[in-house]
């Protein structure tokens, strides 16, 4: 018998006090407005977010975990690319 | 006989008979996601039950607190609507029934916000805020099992049919709605049956069911006449709290 499942929805949740929605895991729901429910009594329980993102996992295109070396090695020895040799004038160094 | 302690009363059990029927489903529903919801939706509607048998036992004056009240009564001292007290049977029963009870809860609730009790205001507010997501809960799965495939209109239907003649208890007028009304304490429960229609059947209808034709009431739970199967609830219910009286852990 041909097993059917739910599309896979990957869920992002951004806290009361948080500027960016952080992943947090994912539902299985039949389309949208459930896949948000879900992600709502699921992954907001204990007050973790107050903003939630559904998107469905076929969506998401991620980089080749095998293709590390040559997407991220050749940032590390470019410390010019930092913005720490820069002397901020003592009247606008408080950021 | 009190009224204002039979409304808080109607009001409590209520709550805490759907609560307890909806706890029924933790571990056995279809879907992780619907186990957590169910479950989620019990323990709010428990937490309400708790609010509301403690101003029950406040009222009432005889130093019963809210667990002596959920858990020491006999069957004919329950006063909730023989509809939360029906058994869960398959998703598409639960679904309607709770599609029927929160909103019907939410018209209550709306209500009782400006009652002059003003703890039971209190209680409203918050709790308005939960039966508020109940129906929108309810409503979208309502919808999608009505408008889904032959079985899930079929159940679904099916349980529209079944429980209908219950929702006649709901809006039945009688003395506790007149001395609530009359000393401002709630809303004769008969003021709602507009807007619940109002609320219910654009839902029902998009979900393609159709709307069973009146009936008159069947059930009287809410006088504390319950059915066949209220007694096995309670068993399960209170066996804790009478096989081992007053644990803690």
């Amino acid at each position: 018998m041909e097993r059917k499942e739910w599309p896979l929805w990957e869920v992002f949740i951004r806290s009361k006090s948080g500027l960016d929605h952080k992943h947090c895991g994912s539902v299985h729901a039949p389309d949208a407005k459930l896949a948000l429910q879900a992600a709502r009594d699921v992954y907001t329980r204990r007050q973790e977010g107050v903003s939630i993102w559904v998107v469905r996992a076929e969506a998401i295109v991620a980089s080749d975990p095998d293709a590390k070396p040559e997407l991220f090695d050749p940032a590390e020895d470019k410390i010019y690319r930092h913005p720490t040799f820069y002397k901020l004038p003592d009247e606008v160094d408080h950021m | 006989m009190d009224p204002h302690l039979e409304y808080l009363l109607r009001l409590a059990d209520n709550a805490l008979i759907l609560g307890q029927r909806l706890s029924e489903w933790c571990g056995h529903a279809p879907v992780l996601e619907e186990d957590l919801a169910l479950a989620n939706m019990a323990l709010d509607l428990i937490g309400q039950a708790r609010a509301l048998l403690t101003l029950a036992g406040q009222r009432e004056g005889k130093g019963r607190d809210e667990d002596r009240l959920a858990f020491l009564r006999e069957a004919h001292e329950y006063r909730n609507v023989t509809l939360v007290e029906l058994p869960n049977d398959d998703f598409a029963r639960t679904t309607v029934r709770n599609l029927m009870m929160s909103a019907f809860n939410v018209e209550l609730g709306k209500a009782l916000c400006a009652s002059v009790d003003h703890e039971l205001a209190q209680v409203a507010q918050k709790s308005l805020k939960e039966v508020r997501y109940h129906f929108q809960h309810a409503a979208d799965w309502t919808i999608r099992l009505g408008d889904g495939s032959d079985e899930s209109h079929h159940r679904s239907q099916e349980a529209l049919d079944a429980l209908w003649p219950y929702t006649a208890e709901l809006f039945g007028r009688d003395a506790i709605d007149d001395a609530a009304e009359a000393a401002r304490i709630g809303i004769g429960w008969d003021a709602l049956e507009a807007p619940w229609r109002a609320a219910l059947d654009p839902v029902l209808d998009q979900a393609t069911l159709t709307i069973p034709a009146p009936s008159a009431p069947i059930s009287s739970g809410k006088t504390g006449r319950h059915s066949p199967d209220f007694p096995a609830l309670l068993a399960e219910m209170q066996y804790l709290q009478r096989a081992y009286p007053g644990a803690r852990w």
